[in-house]
């Protein structure tokens, strides 16, 4: 007993860890449970519903998307997203990093600016959405994926990707711009081969925060997208309409997309980081 | 052009909005000599070393480099190379990279910049350490490269900014001795920022002791310590005490002074002993005057153990007149 450690009161669970871990463990189940039936029921056998009980497994409703028919416009709406996430994630890094590296020095009105330009998060997205719509109206523009759309879905990721980068820089140390001065690097050397090349992790962060936050909005594009749909849309219509597991399928493979990109940025990030930091934190381990 | 200096400063003031930073200084720094910038946090150290490496502007006056006006220029064209307190290794680049940053830049092909960087690497004893990155070096290592990485630039002034702060002592003492070694060897001056007055004794062939923007002495480190020019200066590189006499505030080294036991007719200061300190070779005894003055005497331990003295003690503070440094008011 006296040498078992795990029998020590001081070293046992107090009965909150118990409490909290219920609680997470419930929080994991609202959020995946009702995914996950999703997946399975993608499955469905060609003869089942929308519903339990599975008749039979099959990829029946997978081949439902692409054949010709009801689901004609997955395909091409699914590109369009695509495209347009691409675009969106490229605008606000871009713009992100620019702003957060002009706000490291303090300009007078900055903090009005800067309140101006996160204010966007808390407008309700419909009404931006609605607003932008309106104003292509009313100058006699036709509203398309890639003017208003992507318009209001930079309202919604510029935002984010300004707080974002704003932690990012934080933690940038202003000696290494100095150091490549030094070494007489211009001004735009600098950018390239020491800024941007530090703050790469967190540029990659952004990228893909804002791909999927543009990839899954649907409030501003209802009303600025014009007559062709994004995969959202699409998806929306397809729920009010059809009934059958062909939309599930759907569910699966967008999933499918999302897990392919974070498992890239993972990746990418962990190939990064190992470079800089896991060698000598696994040495220092083994030193201790 | 007078080319006998490698620095010069004349009349420079550093202003950030109302706050003098550096207030109205001139200097000269000998051709090939290791210079110390001594003195408390905030007293213009720093600023002082980023004015001369160009990462601050100067608000008035001129600095000259190997007699060339360099006031208006950019960092790189100053003949210039700094170290930073951090050391700011770019850390995703590996050490050899960052060593052939300079080169990189200047548009020098790849091998003959990776064959020049390893050069430099040898020359810090970091050669087998090259492909590594800088998260993966200790603080010593990562020293060493930053120094390499600097001296690539064959620059005429190599300024280091606290460069021995972030070692542990051991490592700071042999490091002290590389960077001295280093300076000769390559004998180009060297400008180090240090709040450390033994590492501005141990190193410097001219000391420069800062306060509040201005330079309160600037010497030999011996001229220095034996004639601190205020008690500023006596206080702050240690080891003198600073007294009031009849003829005015004289600094008297603590190991010229003796401790007697009081008598009737007694020379020097009344006072007690308040704490004793063994240092090995030396035995520091604090000592309160009468009037209330701190000061204390560092005693060979063999003379200190014939007549041992306990906190409480009263005894009688003595030097001999001829040691007494007198201070200007």
């Amino acid at each position: 007993m006296a040498n078992s450690a795990a029998s020590n009161p001081i070293d046992a669970r107090p009965w909150t860890f118990y409490a909290l871990g219920t609680l997470f463990t419930i929080y994991l189940l609202f959020l995946y449970g009702p995914m996950l039936v999703i997946y399975i029921l993608s499955f469905q056998g060609p003869e089942g519903g929308v519903t339990f009980p599975m008749v039979g497994v099959s990829l029946e409703w997978f081949r439902d998307i692409v054949r010709k028919g009801q689901m004609a416009n997955i395909p091409p709406a699914f590109g369009r997203s695509m495209l347009l996430a691409a675009l969106v994630s490229l605008l606000t890094v871009s713009m992100s990093v620019a702003g957060a590296l002009a706000f490291r020095r303090r300009f007078p009105g900055s903090a009005m600016v800067f309140y101006i330009a996160i204010a966007s998060l808390v407008m309700p997205g419909l009404l931006v959405g609605f607003g932008i719509g309106l104003g292509f109206q009313f100058l006699g523009l036709q509203p398309s994926p890639f003017t208003s759309a992507l318009g209001a879905h930079l309202t919604w990721t510029l935002p984010f990707g300004l707080l974002a980068m704003f932690a990012v820089v934080n933690r940038f140390n202003r000696s290494w711009e100095e150091a490549a001065t030094d070494l007489g690097a211009s001004s735009f050397q600098r950018l390239v081969y020491v800024t941007l090349p530090i703050l790469l992790p967190g540029i990659l962060g952004v990228a893909l925060s804002a791909f999927t936050l543009s990839y899954d909005e649907y409030a501003r594009t209802t009303l600025t997208i014009g007559s062709s749909n994004t995969q959202p849309l699409e998806i929306y219509a397809l729920i009010s309409s059809a009934t059958s597991p062909t939309l599930f399928a759907i569910g699966t493979l967008t999933t499918l997309v999302s897990l392919m990109l974070i498992a890239l940025a993972l990746v990418l990030s962990s190939r990064l980081n190992r470079r800089r930091h896991g060698t000598a934190r696994v040495e220092t381990r083994l030193e201790a | 052009m007078d080319r006998r200096y490698d620095v010069e400063l004349v009349a420079v003031t550093k202003r950030y909005g109302d706050t003098v930073a550096v207030d109205n200084i001139s200097l000269r720094i000998p051709k090939s000599s290791y210079t110390c910038l001594l003195g408390p946090s905030g007293c213009g150290k720093t600023s002082t070393l980023r004015m001369i490496a160009g990462h601050e502007g100067i608000s008035t006056g001129d600095l000259l480099i190997d007699g060339r006006n360099v006031t208006d220029m950019p960092p790189s064209a100053r003949g210039t190379a700094m170290m930073f307190q951090s050391y700011a290794l770019f850390p995703h680049l590996t050490c050899l990279d960052n060593v052939a940053f300079g080169l990189k830049m200047r548009g020098i092909g790849k091998q003959d910049r990776h064959a020049q960087a390893r050069d430099m690497m040898d020359l810090v004893q970091m050669t087998e350490l090259a492909d590594r990155y800088p998260a993966q070096l200790s603080g010593g290592q990562q020293q060493r490269v930053a120094l390499a990485r600097a001296l690539i630039m064959k620059p005429r002034v190599l300024l280091l900014d606290e460069p021995l702060s972030a070692l542990d002592p051991f490592l700071r003492v042999r490091m002290r001795e590389e960077l001295k070694r280093l300076q000769r060897e390559l004998g180009i001056s060297f400008i180090h920022v240090t709040h450390s007055q033994d590492e501005a004794m141990a190193l410097a062939d001219l000391m420069v002791v800062m306060d509040g923007g201005r330079i309160r002495q600037a010497g030999a480190p011996r001229e220095v310590f034996e004639k601190p020019a205020s008690a500023f200066v006596a206080r702050f590189i240690g080891g003198h005490n600073v007294v009031p006499t009849a003829e005015g505030m004289i600094a008297i080294r603590a190991d010229h002074c003796r401790l007697i036991p009081p008598q009737a007719a007694a020379e020097g200061l009344r006072g007690h002993v308040s704490n004793v300190e063994y240092q090995g070779p030396m035995v520091r005894v604090a000592f309160t005057t009468k009037s209330g003055v701190e000061v204390a005497a560092l005693i060979p331990d063999n003379i200190f153990h014939e007549q041992p003295v306990a906190p409480g003690d009263e005894r009688n503070l003595v030097w001999s007149a001829t040691r007494a440094h007198p201070l200007a008011a």
